[in-house]
């Protein structure tokens, strides 16, 4: 779910482009889309906190989590911009079912923090 | 599509635009992390506060970041994390349904965080110690968090924002052996996130 929005943010799904306001749903498969002066920081259903700074295109490619077995996977890419990641309950408990990634590589996590940033005009 | 082709697409995406970073930064909670990034030249591992890779399409140079730079770069970024998620452990008297006195004192913060957080969402989580049936306390740890769920409700939670689950004996707070009576297991975790 959003939990902080600024500028210009918007989620495109199923082809239309939503009002990323707070308290907005994500979902699978959406994209996330910041411009010059929007930033947006989200919080998944197992605790991994996401933000995206100016000029990002954030890809949510899988999301998955039982919170009564704690089982799931995600993976997340960074098409364009800048994305911060404070991993969550999944990435604790098996990291192998988290990435993130972007045009040129992937990580994987160990319970962690990090930034990752993608510069250039890629965007599709 | 195989992987060679893969990653002679991805160095003509690198040739194009300019390049990647990825800066890891120390955890919240001290905990050690790491992350490793692989690419067609293979695998690097970050696992220092501030180690950094910039990638460009013929190099990858790992180098040691630091809070000022990470600052001017992921300033934006950064003030824009979400909140951290905070858990809360309420406890219950021996074998039944009723909250221990400190834990009935515990709600009204609860309460309070989740109206001051923004599109607040709770995650309330039954459990029990090991004492009888698998399959009877996972009855009785939902049992608990409904109980718990209701008296949020009645307090002025929305109901929408709250998930309702039973973990039963298999998350226990402090392991024990079957059939052991462990008041501390016996307990409702509140996540608000």
């Amino acid at each position: 779910m959003i939990k902080v929005s600024k500028g210009a943010v918007s989620i495109e799904r199923d082809g239309k482009k939503l009002a990323a306001d707070v308290g907005a749903p994500v979902q699978v498969a959406d994209r996330v889309r910041t411009g010059a002066d929007g930033a947006v920081g989200v919080t998944l259903r197992d605790n991994t906190l996401l933000s995206a700074g100016p000029n990002s295109l954030i890809v949510i490619d899988k999301f998955a989590y039982d919170s009564v077995t704690q089982d799931g996977k995600m993976s997340v890419g960074v098409r364009k911009g800048t994305l911060a990641v404070a991993s969550g309950r999944i990435a604790k408990r098996t990291p192998e079912s988290v990435d993130f990634h972007t045009p040129t590589s992937i990580l994987g996590v160990r319970g962690t923090e990090f930034v990752i940033e993608v510069e250039g005009e890629g965007d599709e | 599509m195989n992987k060679a082709l893969l990653f002679s697409m991805a160095s003509l995406f690198l040739g194009a635009c300019a390049s990647e970073r990825v800066v890891l930064l120390p955890s919240a909670d001290g905990a050690p992390g790491a992350v490793a990034i692989r690419d067609k030249a293979g695998e690097i591992r970050l696992d220092q506060p501030y180690a950094a890779v910039k990638r460009t399409l013929d190099s990858n140079r790992v180098y040691q970041s630091s809070p000022q730079e990470v600052s001017e770069r992921y300033g934006p970024t950064l003030a824009v994390l979400p909140q951290r998620p905070n858990a809360y452990i309420l406890y219950f008297e021996t074998g039944g349904n009723v909250l221990t006195p400190e834990s009935t004192a515990a709600l009204k913060a609860i309460r309070k965080e989740i109206a001051e957080r923004p599109a607040s969402e709770v995650l309330v989580i039954g459990h029990t110690d090991r004492v009888g049936s698998v399959d009877g306390n996972d009855k009785l740890s939902l049992k608990r968090a409904e109980l718990i769920r209701a008296v949020l409700i009645e307090s002025g939670v929305d109901a929408g924002k709250l998930e309702t689950i039973g973990r039963g004996e298999r998350d226990p707070l402090v392991p024990t052996a079957d059939e052991v009576d462990e008041p501390r297991n016996r307990r409702v975790e509140i996540n608000v996130r």
